[in-house]
């Protein structure tokens, strides 16, 4: 997998090429707005990894001219703004996901691999969803673990839809209120984590192999075995 | 423009007074000339009979009654208008020569002058005819009359009196169509300004004042005020990029803090030092998310989000928010009580209301006890009004203004898990759209605490999409939540 970051700040930069080789991903960096429009352009990335503010050209412009062009190579903001008009600027512009700085590297590992199983799972179209024993039938939405059927809540259906989607891949809480609730917004208290612990006692309660795990300091995680 | 508000205006109270002004001068002014006009005309009147007087006097003496009566008889023929008065009566007050037909029943004053109406046929001005005359003592009981018919001249004075009259009346009344008019003028120039300034009040810092390039004090004012919010102006730009600045450079170290954390967090460390470090990490969070908090709040107290409002369905947002901190109460065994308008529309930022509502909710379920209740309720109408109400310890009345200062918390609840920013950011929210925040208590015994804001409504009945698509997978979006 080939990572392009362009990023003007070093640290962050550095920050990122280290982190994301050790996560085994091929990664290059551009330090301005015009030689990262031009690698994305020549070369085939998997995933963009945009700085909002660049000098020169920024990031916005750089993606929007990105989509002129035709390239619709997942792209995931970052932004040291993180207001709520800059973020939309940027989802309007092209981008896939935005990511406000400080972040921690696990919401950002966790969100670039969400972008890339979307683009490869983006032809299917899916009826059913099975992790481990776990089936999940979206045109009936029912939810099978063993052969034996599980109530869920609408939101608890389509909490656990969305670990289902993103199976053995970390989703932070953040992600979770984004992409299950609609909002955008920072909770005072962990309320996601109440509604984990629900879902968690209606599909691993039961059962003596667990799939629903939390992985400490990030967030959780749906996976058979530890 | 009401009319009002026109004659309360200070140039309009100006124009007036100053026109009262000017009616009292020209008062004083006719009133002078009146005075004078009147007083000469009178004079010439009493000199010209004392002429007469002397004249006719000296014919008398040199040539007796006959001599006096046939140049008396000749002035008379000579003006046959009848202006001047002659009248020669003996002792028994018979007449004997002259045009008035009987003496005068008027008795004269010191100096033998008389005033008496003539018996002549009134005018168009239906006006009797005043007359002023002298008496002169002849030798031998005769008796010598001489007046003038001082008809014009009382009219003249009935004239000034008139214009007297009128002329105040046509100067106020001038008075106050040209305070009216000039008072318009200016409230029209006084009210761009305040116009501007309520505009800039609400965030639009780049706004300025119209000058017209008349050069006059207006423009001046309006020149002055500009220059006063380009300074204000680049003072705020300047605490933006401070705090811009502060963000980004503190941002960045604490990011690469908490990284460290998390991969010292990955190594395989003894049982203590690794419950060491995830409260390290948890610290640092706490830290960003309080970072983030600040940041926001003083982003939206700057004016800075308005340009991404969109028409929000309250009552989605509101049943959203509930269905996320049901769970939560739930989990203290608590009870929301929902009371939710049909249909409520507010033109905001979705994403900051629903802040401001989870806050609300998160607070009520925290401070109240277990086995207990809270409450939340939606009204409708012209104004949008959200109560979220709890059975916790209350907020004491002289605290209340306090709970909306940044990192301020109660002294009953410090003990509690918060930042002390949650209803500063509440409060952002809702003046940045344009609402009020209250505070009272739940119940009369003055427990609980219950949170009023209200917030105007949107202008139209139709509620758009939220301002920011689904951006998850390609999962069809969930049925409508019951």
């Amino acid at each position: 997998m080939r990572v392009l970051v362009i990023e003007d700040d070093a640290d962050v930069a550095n920050y990122l090429n280290k982190g994301l080789k050790e996560s085994g991903y091929t990664v290059d960096l551009a330090d301005n707005g015009k030689d990262g429009l031009h690698m994305a352009l020549e070369e085939q990335y998997d995933l963009l990894i945009v700085d909002r503010m660049l000098p020169g050209l920024d990031g916005v412009n750089v993606v929007k001219r990105l989509r002129a062009e035709e390239k619709t190579t997942p792209v995931l903001f970052l932004s040291a703004l993180g207001e709520v008009d800059d973020r939309v600027q940027g989802l309007k512009a092209g981008g896939d996901d935005y990511l406000v700085k400080p972040f921690s590297f696990s919401e950002l590992l966790a969100r670039v691999e969400s972008l890339l199983r979307r683009t490869q799972n983006q032809s299917d179209i899916v009826t059913s969803l099975k992790v481990a024993d776990l089936e999940m039938d979206l045109l009936a939405r029912t939810v099978k673990r063993s052969g034996q059927k599980i109530d869920l809540q609408p939101r608890e259906f389509r909490l656990l839809e969305y670990f289902m989607r993103n199976p053995d891949q970390v989703l932070t809480r953040t992600m979770l209120l984004e992409k299950v609730w609609d909002y955008h917004f920072d909770p005072q208290t962990n309320v996601i984590d109440v509604h984990i612990s629900r879902l968690r006692s209606k599909i691993d309660k039961d059962f003596s192999v667990q799939l629903l795990h939390t992985v400490r300091g990030s967030g959780y995680i749906l996976r058979e075995g530890e | 423009m009401r009319f009002s508000r026109i004659l309360s205006s200070s140039s309009f109270r100006l124009a007036f007074v100053y026109m009262l002004l000017f009616a009292a001068s020209v008062f004083v002014l006719l009133g002078f000339i009146y005075w004078a006009t009147v007083g000469f005309m009178t004079d010439q009147v009493e000199e010209t009979i004392q002429a007469e007087i002397q004249g006719l006097a000296e014919q008398y003496r040199r040539q007796g009654l006959r001599g006096m009566v046939s140049v008396l008889n000749e002035r008379v023929l000579s003006r046959p208008t009848g202006e001047s008065l002659y009248l020669i009566v003996n002792s028994e007050k018979k007449p004997l020569a002259g045009n008035l037909n009987e003496w005068p029943a008027v008795l004269e004053d010191r100096n033998g002058w008389i005033s008496f109406y003539l018996n002549r046929p009134a005018d168009r001005f239906e006006q009797p005819h005043l007359a002023r005359a002298k008496l002169f003592q002849l030798q031998g009981g005769y008796m010598l009359l001489v007046g003038r018919d001082v008809y014009d001249l009382f009219r003249v004075r009935a004239l000034i009196e008139q214009s007297l009259l009128y002329g105040i009346g046509i100067t106020i009344a001038l008075a106050f169509i040209g305070g009216v008019l000039l008072a318009r003028g200016t409230r029209t120039r006084i009210e761009t300004i305040n116009q501007t300034s309520r505009k800039i009040m609400q965030g639009d810092l780049s706004l300025r004042v119209p000058v017209r390039g008349t050069g006059d004090d207006f423009d001046e004012l309006a020149v002055h005020l500009n220059r006063m919010l380009e300074q204000i102006e680049e003072l705020m730009a300047g605490v933006k990029h401070v705090s811009d600045n502060i963000a980004h450079d503190l941002r960045t170290p604490l990011t690469r803090l908490r990284s460290r954390l998390e991969v010292l967090s990955t190594n395989r460390l003894d049982s203590g030092s690794q419950q060491i470090v995830e409260e390290a990490l948890g610290e640092t969070d706490r830290l960003l998310i309080t970072f983030n908090s600040l940041l926001r709040i003083a982003r939206i107290e700057s004016g800075g989000y308005q340009a991404h409002f969109t028409k929000v369905d309250m009552v989605g947002l509101v049943n959203d928010a509930i269905e996320l901190y049901d769970a939560l109460a739930q989990d203290k065994n608590q009870t929301v009580e929902v009371e939710l308008a049909e249909s409520a529309c507010v033109s905001g930022d979705q994403n900051l209301l629903f802040q401001a509502v989870a806050n609300l909710l998160d607070n009520a379920i925290k401070y109240s006890p277990e086995n207990s209740r809270v409450g939340i309720q939606l009204d409708g109408g012209r104004e949008v009004t959200l109560t979220v109400w709890d059975t916790g310890p209350g907020i004491a009345p002289e605290e209340r203004e306090h709970v909306f200062e940044r990192f301020y918390r109660v002294d009953k609840t410090r003990g509690l898990p918060g930042n002390g920013l949650g209803l500063s950011m509440v409060r952002a929210v809702a003046r940045m759209h344009k609402g009020r925040i209250e505070l009272s208590e739940t119940s009369a015994d003055s427990t609980g605490l219950k949170v009023i804001i209200t917030l105007p409504a949107c202008d139209g009945v139709t509620v758009s999409p939220p301002a920011l698509p689904y951006q998850g997978d390609s999962a069809p979006r969930p049925q409508a939540l019951k």
